[in-house]
């Protein structure tokens, strides 16, 4: 596989693709749909991480195996396209940390993330999903007005 | 075992969607929250499409008793509005704005091979672990 389109850096990507974003969100909600249809289940990544995380062994097999097809989804992409998708982060590795660290506590003490929250919970008009998403879209964007044009990072 | 097999492909179908739709690349989504800079609305697409995609399978479910594989719907029954949710949103926004990266496309882009996801999920994990410190209410 290649992966010479990866690139850990500040290049930016400024194109709109409405066609893919379309296309591909609809597969993410067919997935939503399917989860809940087939298995009862909400497809909220955060919750099903961190619910494997906390080790209700019930629980722990159907995660292990969804997490898995999330991890081979961008492959078999691949395999169609003959080029892995392109991955750009333009946080230096200390901000990553940061970063990644705040989505993982902050996503387990508001129950949920972009997909639970945003996609699922929006979806079904849970007031909570709906509050919860306005307030991380706006955080996320005054996190970024902040970095990108008040310190100009 | 045919949740296991389902959870398997319909997370594969997942993380394809965010190859797809690029969701799965941090500049791209950072393009989407930067509004004052060079506004790329992809991201805002996307959730359009997931939701058209979503809402149909919410409402054959509210139809039903039972999901098609048995078992019972586990869905969130909470309406109440408190400060862990708002406090827990707003340090996931921020943590999103730095990283570009939310829980789906950082997992997906795992299978780049390349180091720095690996350094955001293993961060991501940590969060997680360390939430369980905090009493539970």
């Amino acid at each position: 596989m290649g992966t010479g389109q990866v690139v850990v850096g500040d290049k930016r990507m400024e194109h709109f693709t409405p066609v893919s974003a379309l296309l591909g969100g609809a597969m993410i909600g067919l997935a939503a749909s399917a989860l809940l249809l087939l298995n009862g289940r909400i497809a909220g990544i955060s919750g099903i991480l961190g619910g494997s995380l906390e080790g209700s062994k019930d629980d722990l097999l159907w995660r292990i195996f969804f997490l898995t097809g999330l991890v081979v989804g961008p492959w078999l992409v691949t395999a169609v396209r003959g080029r892995f998708p392109e991955i750009v982060m333009q946080a230096p590795l200390f901000i990553l940390v940061v970063g990644g660290v705040l989505v993982g506590f902050g996503t387990r003490l508001g129950k949920g993330c972009t997909s639970g929250h945003g996609v699922c919970g929006v979806a079904r008009a849970s007031p909570r999903s709906i509050v919860a998403t306005v307030v991380f879209f706006l955080a996320a964007a005054i996190t970024v007005f902040i970095t990108h044009h008040v310190l100009g990072a | 075992m045919w949740a296991m097999l389902t959870s398997l492909f319909i997370g594969m179908l997942f993380g394809a969607g965010l190859t797809v739709s690029q969701m799965i690349n941090p500049a791209k989504v950072v393009s989407f929250l930067d509004f004052t800079g060079n506004w790329d609305p992809t991201l805002g697409v996307v959730m359009i499409g997931a939701l058209g995609a979503t809402i149909p399978g919410i409402m054959i479910a509210a139809r039903r008793q039972t999901p098609l594989l048995g078992g019972t719907f586990q869905i969130p029954s909470r309406q109440d509005i408190d400060a862990r949710l708002l406090g827990g949103a707003t340090l996931f926004g921020i943590g999103w704005g730095l990283s570009g990266f939310c829980p789906g496309p950082a997992i997906a882009a795992l299978s780049s091979g390349v180091w720095p996801v690996f350094v955001f999920v293993a961060a991501m994990i940590a969060g997680m672990l360390l939430f369980r410190l905090v009493p539970r209410t």
